[in-house]
């Protein structure tokens, strides 16, 4: 800033920037995301309004009292957030800068993933095989589109970390990647906050009454 | 219809040859008109060898004034089609009385008022906003290109992507029949089992990532880039507008995209979310859908109170009156815009209470907007007027636009929407905003930044005669729409059985009629300008006297806007640099930092499309085969970390002497 | 203003790939998922043994802990906090909130009122 109210000799004030300018590419980078991540919250905001207007309407089928297995919902609850933690440490030796400790950490965070998706599918074929289908009542619809939005981010996230993977384990802990590392933290992260929403208003609440 | 083998369903899922309208001679004929037309482009391009510079300094660049040109193209062209869809309208109503049946029949009808809906505000609005913010916002900010260069190039594709498909559904299968914001039960696959519907989801949930995508662009663009000394309030009021639009975009489209996911899930997988049965409820989707779309109409109106206060204050020679009341307004306009959704179905019977709650908030929302007009207004007042075509442009809108803001507040009150709902009331509120607010302001920035972007200025015989069709022509032609509205004339019938109605459908197609001319003038006026170019160039870089940073580079800019950043000590930059002396630098060049050309965006956002098509035909294995390589493009594009290079120094010396020759000589 | 810019300012300069958003510590990740583990356990606990016994309180008092559990995963996980980009993320997540409510809290008011006007008889299903 001091330049901004700089003068020139002649008392006029200085009108451009005169030093050199430092490329900074992906400067923005951070922000960006984080501002997709808010239209992302959005999303998920509609799916959570219709699961809240939609979600007793149990046409006469099964509701969620009928079909929720906490037991199980809490074991994949701790696969997401173990997740959490272990990426949260790939993070911290990427800012140590030790590669091979992050690609070791981003392998486990992978397997957690892998772990709650496996668990998801398992849930959703149960429930399916019972009939109770998407197809089945308003409240079914809303339950299968709401937790398989968040179970597709999730996809998406272990599409992301392998890529990544791939792209440290070939560049190394390079600026761009590391502002790469960062985005997905964000998104991992992000995606444990709409847990959060999900196991509470949808699996928790679904249960109580 | 005759029965298609297994094999044939394989592989073209349900497209018929049945599917292609031989059978519709106005479709035949406009499509051999296009075929013609498309082919004569072609040729031209060809002859003139012209696809190499297309591809590599168009379709391909990653420069925000290139890719708000290309926005701006694009408007227009849908424009065209939009219009002709209203004339065509116009002009059935006006003759199917009394046992006339028209010329079109209720299917083709039902399409065309969808299509002209959907068109309009999706592939006209959207663009030119979008495209006006693209050119002008990194300019006025002092920057070089906006945040995510390709991410931008991007978006305008998956525009462009949408659109295309709407444009194929004409001469492909046929489109929605069922309204702009296809209301359930009726766009459930129960009523519209056709492709209509699935051209109509897939169109704008392909256009609708690229808007929102170029919303969280713009935002980074604004908070990150903007020259040193350019705090908030120092910002230009166009940028600022810009801003608002673009939070707004980032946090309603998604919803748009929610939305339209859920009915695409009832069509497609049978879910109940809109359906009349097994729980599902169609009123949630009505509630959902306006939760985007109130705040729709203030991202199409908020950039061109941008673009207005800009040509005030540049015409009036004065700075823009109560500049921070005018950021208030807009700020507080977009947070009021999220709390009025309702007032768009006070009669789906939410009762009084709520319907209360939303008409009063709709006429709070009309007060910072009437706080703006007396800031133009008290702009003009002791100003120096310059009555050139944006001012012109300012004027018809004020004018205009207060007379819709005053129906709009009449059907903010419930009682009263009651009577006029769904009425041609509505319909000629709507379009009185929308054309008199949008579309004036869209003019007005195009004949305000056309000299910017090209280096001359456009014909002002042209445009004057294209403003007066348009303004008189809009009076004429939704003016007699208020009277039947009050009548009780309901929207969207295609013919009619009182005659005494039948003189107002008239008038109001003699309307449409000047409006065309007004377009065409428009054309013209384009086409003239580029012809003598030479009489109307503009070698200062700043033909209007401005007042902002885009005017003081040159016209057109070079590719790195500026050559050094500018350093902003007040709220107009420009004018304050001229008043204070300021010497443009003639030495000093270092290379520039910028970012490489890509087609990338082109090819992600071309297979989405495909995969849209093929989503739309049920060809379930070309949509798999596409979203699998969509999925691998970006994921290729992700390995190419090469993405910028330095315009070097002796380059920029050479854009720079030549433009300090042509100084020299005006 | 003019020293929210400053600080967008430096970032923008000096920013390689730090940008202002702070990476976290070992204690803060540990502190984080220990108050997580615990903020999910005990709602789990509350309806999985029917503690409470009123499911309108247990429904309160569960989403108080989502609530909580949500802000430790943000000031844990997701590093927010005022300073980050010069505020812009702080700014924009606050926004988010409060569309998010109303968009929530909206559908939900309209919605129970078109029911309870429209379809008198849908609860009776």
């Amino acid at each position: 800033m001091a330049k901004a109210t700089a003068q020139t000799a002649d008392g006029v004030p200085a009108f451009y920037v005169t030093e050199e300018e430092h490329a900074h590419p992906g400067g923005s980078t951070m922000l960006g995301f984080w501002l997709y991540l808010m239209s992302d919250c959005l999303v998920f905001a509609v799916l959570f309004a219709t699961y809240g207007v939609l979600g007793r309407n149990y046409a006469a089928g099964p509701s969620g009292a009928d079909l929720f297995d906490l037991k199980l919902v809490a074991v994949n609850t701790a696969m997401l957030l173990f997740s959490s933690i272990t990426y949260g440490f790939a993070m911290l030796a990427m800012d140590k800068g030790r590669q091979a400790a992050v690609q070791g950490w981003l392998a486990v965070t992978a397997l957690f993933g892998l772990a709650f998706l496996g668990i998801e599918l398992y849930e959703f074929a149960h429930l399916i095989h019972e009939g109770a289908t998407p197809m089945r009542s308003a409240f079914l619809s809303s339950f299968f589109t709401l937790v398989g939005t968040h179970g597709l981010h999730v996809t998406f996230g272990l599409i992301w970390l392998a890529v990544l993977m791939t792209q440290v384990s070939k560049h190394g802990l390079i600026a761009a990647n590391r502002r790469r590392l960062m985005c997905l933290s964000m998104f991992w992260h992000f995606l444990d906050v709409v847990w959060i929403g999900v196991f509470t208003f949808v699996y928790l609440m679904g249960v109580l009454k | 219809m005759t029965s298609y083998p297994d094999w044939w369903k394989l592989i073209f899922g349900r497209f018929t040859l049945e599917a292609i309208p031989y059978h519709e001679p106005i479709l035949i004929a406009t499509f051999a008109a296009v075929l013609l037309g498309g082919l004569a482009l072609v040729a031209l391009i060809s002859r003139f060898k012209l696809w190499g510079y297309l591809w590599h300094e168009w379709f391909t660049s990653v420069d925000h004034k290139k890719i708000g040109i290309m926005y701006m193209i694009l408007g227009v062209i849908m424009l065209l089609r939009g219009f002709a869809d209203a004339l065509m309208m116009r002009g059935q109503q006006a003759i199917a009385f009394a046992g006339n049946e028209g010329y079109l029949p209720p299917h083709h009808y039902d399409q065309i008022f969808t299509a002209h809906g959907v068109i309009m505000i999706f592939f006209v609005a959207m663009p030119f906003v979008t495209g006006l913010m693209n050119y002008v916002v990194p300019l006025q900010i002092g920057a070089r290109d906006v945040a995510f260069p390709f991410l931008n190039n991007f978006s305008f594709w998956m525009t462009v992507g949408g659109a295309v498909l709407v444009m194929a559904s004409l001469f492909i299968g046929e489109f929605a029949k069922v309204g702009w914001l296809a209301y359930p039960p009726l766009s459930g696959a129960a009523y519209s089992p056709g492709v209509g519907m699935d051209y109509y989801l897939w169109a704008l949930q392909i256009a609708g990532i690229g808007t929102t995508l170029s919303g969280v662009n713009l935002i980074a663009t604004i908070v990150k880039m903007r020259a040193p000394g350019m705090d908030l309030m120092k910002m230009p009021i166009f940028t600022w507008t810009s801003l608002c639009t673009n939070v707004l975009i980032v946090a309603t489209f998604p919803i748009l995209a929610a939305t339209l996911a859920l009915l695409t899930l009832d069509r497609y997988v049978g879910t109940n979310f809109f359906t009349n049965d097994l729980g599902g409820n169609p009123m949630m989707y009505v509630n959902l859908i306006w939760i985007w779309g109130h705040p729709e109409v203030y991202i199409l109106i908020l950039p061109l109170f941008g673009v207005y206060s800009e040509v005030a204050s540049t015409f009036c020679g004065k700075r823009l009156f109560g500049y921070a009341s005018m950021v208030y307004a807009t700020v507080v306009i977009t947070i009021l815009s999220y709390l009025v959704w309702l007032h768009h179905f006070f009669t789906m019977g939410s009762g009084a209470s709520v319907n209360s709650f939303f008409g009063i908030t709709t006429m709070i929302i009309s007060i910072p907007t009437g706080a703006k007009i007396f800031n133009w207004l008290f702009t003009m007042y002791r100003g120096r007027i310059r009555f050139e075509l944006p001012m012109m442009w300012l004027l018809a809108f004020m004018i205009t636009f207060v007379i819709g803001g005053m129906t709009g507040v009449m059907l903010a009150v419930p009682p009263a929407d009651f009577v006029l709902h769904n009425s041609l009331f509505l319909i000629a509120h709507f379009h009185n905003v929308i054309i008199g607010g949008v579309v004036f302001g869209v003019f007005a920035g195009i004949a305000y930044w056309f000299p910017k972007a090209f280096g001359f200025k456009l014909d002002p015989f042209w445009g004057h005669l294209s403003f007066w069709f348009w303004v008189i022509g809009f009076y004429v032609a939704f003016m007699p729409l208020y009277i039947l509205g009050l009548m009780g004339v309901t929207r969207r019938l295609s013919r009619f059985e009182d005659p005494s109605l039948q003189i107002w459908f008239v008038i109001a197609a003699f309307g449409a009629v000047l409006i065309a001319l007004g377009i065409l003038c428009f054309l013209i006026q384009i086409g003239v300008s580029i012809l003598r170019r030479e009489q109307l160039r503009d070698t200062t870089g700043d033909p209007w006297d401005g007042r902002t940073l885009e005017w003081s580079t040159s016209s057109p800019p070079p590719a790195y806007n500026f050559a050094f950043t500018p350093i902003a000590h007040d709220l107009d930059a420009w004018a304050d640099m001229k008043k204070r002396g300021y010497q443009r630098p003639l030495t000093g060049y270092r290379p520039i930092h910028m970012p490489r050309n890509t087609g990338a965006g082109l090819i992600i956002a071309g297979l989405a499309t495909i995969c849209g098509f093929a989503l739309i035909w049920y060809i379930w294995w070309l949509a798999a085969l596409s979203f699998v390589s969509v999925i691998a493009a970006v994921i290729i594009h992700t390995f190419n970390y090469d993405r910028d290079f330095h315009i070097p120094a002796d380059e920029v010396v050479q854009a720079e002497d030549a433009r300090t020759q042509l100084l020299g000589r005006a | 203003m003019s020293q929210n810019h400053a600080e967008v300012h430096d970032n923008h300069q000096g920013g390689h790939d730090s940008h202002g958003a702070a990476h976290g510590s070992l204690r803060g990740y540990v502190t984080g998922f220990l108050l997580s583990v615990v903020l999910t356990a005990i709602p789990f606990w509350l309806v999985m043994n029917d503690v409470l016994a009123n499911s309108t309180l247990t429904a309160i008092v569960i989403m108080l802990f989502a609530a909580v559990q949500i802000v430790v995963h943000m000031v844990y996980f997701l590093h927010m906090s005022g300073r980050s980009e010069g505020g812009w993320t702080m700014m924009a997540l606050i926004f988010t909130i409060i569309i998010v409510a109303i968009a929530l809290t909206g559908s939900l008011w309209v919605m129970f009122h078109l029911n309870a006007n429209m379809m008198p008889d849908l609860h009776k299903m």
